[in-house]
């Protein structure tokens, strides 16, 4: 009998949770917030199924209900990607060490 | 048009780096170059996604339009929001994921055919239930986000909304949520699907309205966590990769933070998600009310004091945020290290709005982050230090957390700040802090009391140095 293959989706999600898991904990908790904008900022790869749905509709018809919610959540996800990673480097671009020559 | 499996090998790359993106923030020095890593994940999931759906057609075009509107609204809003902004940002931002995942199930749900799903009314059950659960998650952020975006930003008041039965009502809705995508998956009914999102919507609201301002860092993380099972519910239904990856590693990271809160706040996730912390009357504090002498002074004696200290630890606080006084402070001490004055600086986990909302704006203010150290590090080097600057921190000071096991917030770390040879509290009154409790630090024989705005206080300190 064939495995289904949500078996291995669901393989990869358990795993994806445990590599978060112990990559997170090692973040340092003075760059907690740039881990919240960019965590933001990536979990808006969501974008590709926005753009699945965007693009279902047939060269007659480009707008129908669902190309529009797909257009819709494109626009959304684009705000957080464009915004998430910018103001992300902006903050890290911040964060400097003490200077050696004082 | 790229093969199925060929594109499945290009999210698992992005997946790949989504998480080398999280793993640079080991350190400020590797950070930069994981941010850069985040943004080549993403440029290849979406490069890949049009070569593989291939349909360059004219809708094509409005996709680019559209990725082209929201890019420079985000780009702009990155340029421009000050960093004291930052928390209402991040729940701005949270509401957007989860407002695009409803949306993208809302399509899915129309048009399964476009996803590979099966028929309107004949979805293939596994992905049905997927969808459901990333919309009723989805929607549960976007509208839980909202009200913290607007607690944040102030326009709603940040004390907690209480009313009665507001437990069982919310209990009874999330089981309904539950019933409703049992019914819904049996039925493939559309109306099911829309009462499905609008008691999720609904729910999100009633959540977070019963929780107080300082709680909200909480709440943040909490919501960063749901947006991120939200983006992997979708990740199922569409059976890709880099979504599922990106959801697992959002949700847990969002579940940590929250974690981590609880723990700055010695209080079990439950207790801070049911609300209500700070409104209640305090029974302990009224009973007590005595006036207490407190020694109040001017910023010629804080200068004073300074001066004459060979060690100061600053203490920062969510109220330095609101004066936006961390440039003024860091003049400040830029003069005291001048007169050859070792200046270090504390924070508590839960300073501020929201994880690390302290150590964004002293970076903004230039502080070198290894002169700020977390409260494990530096918690030890009160006693040695001459004199402690709490600058808008209050709660996290409160010695009684310590000592009296009827406080509200006993057993919860705080900073030995008290241990001090003398402590200096910028403070604009006596008032409580927000647990609603009296801070035992304000009537010590070695605190000093600066009643003044935090920034006009500074300025003034640094005037007389």
């Amino acid at each position: 009998m064939e495995i289904d293959p949500l078996i291995f989706r669901l393989s990869i999600f358990i795993l994806s949770i445990f590599v978060g898991y112990y990559v997170v904990w090692s973040v340092t908790p003075s760059l907690h917030t740039p881990l919240m904008s960019v965590t933001n900022a990536i979990s808006s790869v969501i974008i590709v199924g926005a753009i699945i749905a965007g693009l279902s509709g047939n060269s007659d018809s480009i707008f129908n209900t669902s190309s529009i919610f797909g257009f819709m959540a494109i626009a959304l996800a684009a705000i957080n990607i464009f915004g998430g990673f910018l103001v992300t480097q902006r903050m890290l671009a911040m964060y400097k060490k003490k200077k050696k020559d004082k | 048009m790229i093969s199925a499996n060929l594109s499945a090998i290009f999210y698992l790359v992005s997946g790949v780096l989504f998480i080398l993106a999280l793993r640079g923030l080991s350190s400020p020095e590797t950070s930069r170059q994981g941010n850069l890593f985040g943004i080549l994940g993403m440029i290849i999931a979406v490069t890949v996604t049009f070569l593989s759906v291939g349909n360059f057609s004219s809708g094509f075009i409005f996709v680019l339009v559209f990725i082209l509107i929201g890019g420079s609204i985000g780009a702009l809003i990155a340029y421009k929001i000050p960093m004291t902004a930052m928390p209402e940002l991040v729940a701005g931002f949270h509401s957007l994921v989860g407002l695009a995942a409803v949306f993208v199930a809302i399509s899915a749900f129309l048009n399964p055919e476009a996803f590979n799903l099966g028929q309107p009314g004949n979805i293939k059950l596994g992905s049905l239930i997927e969808m459901s659960i990333g919309a009723a998650v989805g929607a549960i952020t976007f509208s839980g986000s909202i009200i913290a975006f607007l607690k944040l930003q102030g326009i709603m008041s940040g004390s907690p909304i209480t009313f009665k039965g507001q437990h069982p009502l919310n209990a009874i809705i999330l089981v309904s949520i539950v019933i409703l995508i049992y019914l819904l998956c049996s039925t493939q009914s559309s109306n099911l699907f829309w009462i499905l999102l609008a008691v999720s919507f609904l729910i999100g609201f009633l959540l977070i309205i019963p929780i107080g301002g300082a709680d909200m860092p909480v709440v943040i993380s909490m919501l960063n966590s749901y947006s991120g099972w939200a983006a992997a519910g979708i990740g199922f239904t569409l059976e890709n990769t880099a979504l599922i990856i990106t959801g697992a590693l959002v949700g847990s990271s969002g579940a940590i933070l929250s974690y981590i809160m609880c723990k700055g706040m010695n209080r079990s996730f439950f207790n801070v998600i049911l609300g209500g912390f700070g409104a209640t009357e305090d029974t302990s504090g009224s009973t007590k009310k005595e006036k207490r002498p407190v020694k109040s002074g001017n910023a010629d004696d804080a200068a004073f004091l300074m001066k004459n200290a060979s060690s100061v630890i600053i203490v920062p606080g969510y109220g330095m945020a609101v004066a936006q006084a961390q440039h003024a402070l860091r003049e400040m001490v830029d003069t005291l290290k001048k007169n050859d004055i070792k200046v270090s600086y504390a924070i508590h986990p839960v300073a501020g709005r929201m994880p690390g909302h302290m150590n964004v704006l002293l970076a903004e203010a230039n502080v070198p982050y290894d002169e700020v150290f977390e409260l494990e590090e530096i918690n030890n080097d009160f006693a040695n230090a001459d004199v402690a600057f709490v600058i808008g921190a209050n709660d996290v000071t409160n010695p009684v957390a310590k000592t009296d096991p009827q406080s509200p917030i006993y057993g919860m770390p705080v900073l030995d700040v008290e241990k001090c040879k003398s402590v200096l509290f910028v403070k604009r009154s006596l008032s409580p802090g927000y647990a609603g409790i009296d801070n035992d630090l304000f009537y010590k024989e070695n605190t000093l009391m600066l009643f003044a705005d935090a920034k006009k206080m500074t300025e003034d300190i640094t005037k007389n140095l």
